[in-house]
């Protein structure tokens, strides 16, 4: 029996993207990182629809980290307190897509440093690496409109995803992103109808659509994945029937929601297998399923995780006609 | 929701003035506004305005694609007055070509000559084909349905796809005597219209003729357009300019789930139709 057909056809797509701004742009960027295109979901349609492959992007964090479990903080001890190293190892010898600068330390409740920390951070990983570069603010609102701006300043002209803007705190870094020429991470707390509001809000400041990307929050697998699948997939299917308000790529934070996962931090667990792999092995399984739904952007740290990844990626994306292009040399 | 915005409409006197005048602004300008508040398509139908309907249907698509890129809908009854604003159109972003019924009593074949005239106007050309025949407009739902029918039939026997034809099951005014039972059997007609194929094609109404010599107009024009979408109809050819129509149009499709909610629900849904 013929299998039957089943293949639906979309008229939206998901807008294309691309990070990071060369030499001729105005930039110093050696490497340029386009994603989305999609124009249908994951594993439907013909190779044609599968639009850009997805990239990883690997976590760098602008001070030491405080309370990374053993299994991860091994990976990364002799670059923790040099960014540009830190990044550069991220790149030469885990092959990470792009650069995600976290800037945990200026949060009030760790290190609260300052702007110009932030600043040197932001330069020292310029410097190091030729990929594109996410900067993320601490989530501390007030802290964030103080510091990225600066930030923000520093990598003028590089086209980097800067954020996160979300429903009650987005005129500051809207401004300023449009100002030195980066795109825009907008972010909702696993609500579909706030993401859709905070893309329009962004929009009616003259930000153009096509320089957003989604962050709808990540759960980790057993913390919640499941909300964030559906989401995702909510919004893959709004893309792709023409809601322009919902047709941009989508980021996901994978290292940071997968490593706070009792499962993957615990290092006494015996019954469970040794810690080292069973970190790599959450952040991994979560990874591959919202990749599933259509995640464009995956924030990740461990390398092992990183590996395992990268090669379901280029499995799923291998036939498609551009799946060399999401990563131009 | 698939927009046809009616006002580019020989029969209005400020288009009427403007044909005869040959005054291009007063067009281009009722493209701009109808584009702006959501239109999908523009309409454009002759009229009474002038003898030379096909001069003047021509006139108007050139005034027209002069500084807008929104789809057409080219709007007569006379084959020829179609064909002639499709040789000077740029069908590119799509036509719609409105209307045939099933038959004619002087031309049975006049559903083919219009799918053949979207075929040579190129893959995003439709057609409103009307859900009537040679009998003249049906009365009850059964009919409107079994006409319907054929048009699907007759569409897929030629290779014409779903999802270019728009059905129109024909509104009536609801003040002529006796048609109060209209507004029901078209409702009924359209529960069943959707199902006639896999996809199905376009439901589609003139939804101002509803009104046409009542009072309360513009309240029973979007009374009727919230319930016969949830009764199927997807498209209309309805006066955009309408903002309280147009707040139906978007809440609907929200209720409906057809858009996500935001908070800001009607102001992006202009936006988000084109």
């Amino acid at each position: 029996m013929p299998l039957p057909e089943v293949a639906d056809s979309f008229t939206g797509q998901v807008n294309r993207i691309t990070l990071g701004a060369a030499k001729a742009e105005g930039g110093s960027r050696t490497k340029t990182v386009t994603v989305g295109g999609a124009k249908n979901v994951v594993y439907g349609g013909s190779f044609d629809d599968a639009g850009e492959k997805p990239v990883i992007a690997m976590d760098v964090l602008d001070s030491k980290p405080q309370d990374w479990p053993d299994a991860l903080a091994e990976q990364y001890k002799n670059v923790f307190d040099s960014p540009g190293d830190w990044a550069k190892k991220c790149v030469q010898e885990f092959g990470a897509d792009l650069i995600c600068i976290k800037f945990d330390g200026i949060h009030p409740d760790r290190q609260n440093k300052d702007a110009a920390h932030a600043v040197k951070v932001t330069e020292q990983v310029l410097a190091a690496v030729g990929v594109p570069l996410i900067l993320w603010g601490c989530g501390n609102d007030e802290k964030d409109n103080a510091v990225m701006p600066k930030v923000s300043g520093a990598a003028k002209g590089e086209k980097c995803l800067l954020g996160t803007i979300k429903q009650d705190n987005y005129k500051s870094l809207t401004a300023i992103a449009l100002a030195d020429r980066h795109l825009l991470i907008a972010e909702a707390p696993l609500d579909i109808n706030i993401a859709k509001q905070i893309n329009i809000l962004a929009s009616d400041m003259g930000f153009p659509l096509e320089r957003i990307v989604m962050f709808q929050a990540t759960g980790a697998l057993g913390y919640g994945v499941e909300y964030a699948y559906s989401i995702q997939e909510r919004q893959r299917l709004a893309a792709l029937t023409g809601d322009k308000m919902m047709a941009m790529p989508v980021i996901c934070d994978v290292g940071y929601e997968s490593w706070r996962a009792k499962e993957a931090k615990l290092a006494d667990a015996p019954g469970w297998g040794p810690a080292e792999n069973r970190g790599p092995m959450w952040e991994a399984a979560t990874a591959i399923c919202l990749l599933q739904a259509g995640a464009d952007i995956i924030r990740m740290r461990h390398p092992k995780a990183v590996e395992t990844v990268r090669m379901f990626i280029s499995g799923i994306w291998s036939q498609a006609p551009n799946s060399e292009s999401g990563v131009d040399n | 929701m698939i927009l046809i915005a009616e006002r580019i409409n020989g029969m209005f006197k400020d288009v009427k003035q403007a044909i005869q005048e040959k005054d291009r602004k007063v067009i281009q300008d009722l493209a701009k506004k109808q584009t702006d508040a959501g239109a999908s398509y523009l309409d454009v139908n002759v009229g009474t305005a002038a003898a030379d309907q096909e001069g003047t249907m021509q006139w108007l698509v050139e005034t027209i694609q002069r500084g807008c890129s929104t789809p057409l809908c080219l709007d007569s009854q006379k084959p020829n007055v179609i064909a002639a604003g499709l040789k000077v159109i740029n069908a590119e972003n799509g036509v719609l070509l409105n209307s045939t019924p099933l038959n004619k009593k002087t031309d049975e074949e006049v559903l083919d000559k219009y799918i053949e005239m979207a075929n040579q106007a190129g893959p995003k050309a439709g057609i409103i084909a009307l859900a009537m025949d040679k009998n003249g407009v049906p009365q009850d739902t059964d009919t409107r349905v079994a006409i319907a029918a054929d048009i699907v039939t007759k569409a897929q026997d030629v290779g014409f796809e779903a999802q270019r034809l728009f059905i129109d099951p024909i509104v009536l005014p609801v003040k002529v005597p006796n048609a109060q039972v209209q507004p029901g059997n078209i409702l009924s007609a359209m529960d069943q219209i959707r199902f006639l194929s896999d996809p199905p094609p376009h439901i589609t109404v003139g939804l101002s003729n509803i009104s046409q010599g009542a009072t309360e107009r513009s309240l029973i024009n979007r009374l009727f357009l919230a319930m016969a979408m949830s009764h199927g109809l997807d498209s209309a050819i309805a006066d955009v300019l309408d903002e309280d129509l147009m707040n139906v149009v978007a809440t609907s499709d929200m209720l409906m789930n057809k858009q996500i909610y935001s908070d800001s629900f009607l102001k992006v849904y202009k936006t988000m139709n084109k």
